[in-house]
């Protein structure tokens, strides 16, 4: 199963992202923001960074990125696709997610090992958790903040499109403590804190974040 | 050549936390008696044109606006020709 991490200018992650794709058995496929076409691959991950220097708004500019137009078809489609931090505003910003993502309240760059409900299991990127599943992620934003209104919020919550939750205290000024959503049909999720830096024990706060990338190889598997 | 002006903010109801520390600094500075700082973004689109800007012009400056300008999920925008 070929998994396509998009490379834009300013994109920190993707190599990491890549490998975390290849540690949980897939077949990681570099995608160029500047070309058109998917290379063929059978899902997308957005990774994070500052793509175009996080000019005019985070994400803004990367959404008008030439692969987005095939990115944003193929999501409309069923592909699954993952947005991490940078990748989650960009999907905020193309409307595949509602809301948007503004400066942490506190106005400072958050960098620790947080602390996560995992409380939607029927996402193409989180099958494979226990509901519930308390786990640890690297998050790291300046722009982390998670804002929708109220009727959005709480259409999020009673559709169950919330993913996972900060636990331990709200690091960013997060609506709800919302650190992650998905779209309708579950295959589109974005997501702030960084699945793709907890696939090893050798760095990173463990291998928390391997069933993100585990769990779309199994529902690709199963299509 | 008219110049059209973009203005972007944030709806009133979201936070702005940038807003805030320009506040805390005026403050500290003794500029007393501001009561709150909300802080947007101007854009200055030059047109090459003959004559006025049509409305039609304009429409595709509010289409820009709303395709990129702003995040109409988060700001408002406002839209006004600059005479020269």
């Amino acid at each position: 199963m070929k998994v396509g991490v998009v490379t834009f200018p300013g994109s920190l992650d993707d190599v990491d992202a890549r490998r975390a794709v290849t540690i949980a058995g897939g077949e990681a496929v570099a995608l160029w923001h500047g070309d058109h076409g998917l290379r063929d691959v059978d899902a997308v991950v957005l990774p994070g960074g500052f793509s175009y220097g996080d000019y005019l708004r985070c994400g803004a500019i990367a959404r008008f990125a030439p692969v987005m137009t095939e990115v944003v078809e193929a999501a409309k489609s069923g592909m699954p696709v993952l947005g991490i931090c940078n990748g989650f505003q960009i999907l905020c910003e193309s409307h595949l997610l509602p809301g948007a993502l503004i400066r942490n309240d506190h106005r400072k760059f958050v960098c620790r090992d947080q602390p996560l409900r995992i409380e939607s299991t029927s996402t193409a990127w989180t099958s494979r958790y226990d509901e519930g599943a308390v786990v640890t992620l690297v998050l790291k934003n300046g722009e982390g903040g998670y804002v929708a209104d109220d009727a959005t919020l709480d259409r999020l919550e009673g559709d169950g499109r919330v993913v996972a939750r900060y636990l331990g205290g709200n690091p960013n000024g997060s609506l709800r403590d919302i650190a992650g959503i998905s779209n309708e049909r579950g295959n589109v999720v974005g997501l702030m804190p960084h699945p793709e830096h907890a696939v090893e024990d050798l760095c990173g706060p463990g291998t928390d974040g391997l069933p993100f990338f585990t769990s779309v190889l199994q529902a690709l598997t199963a299509a | 050549m008219a110049r059209v002006v973009v203005d972007v903010m944030l709806k009133p109801e979201i936070l702005d936390p940038q807003g805030k520390a320009v506040h805390g600094a005026l403050s500290r500075l003794g500029f007393d008696g501001v009561v709150d700082v909300r802080q947007g973004k101007r854009f200055e689109l030059e047109l090459e044109l003959e004559g006025d800007v049509t409305e039609e012009r304009l429409a595709e400056v509010r289409k820009a606006a709303e395709t990129l300008l702003s995040n109409p999920v988060i700001e408002d925008y406002t839209v006004r020709v600059e005479q020269q």
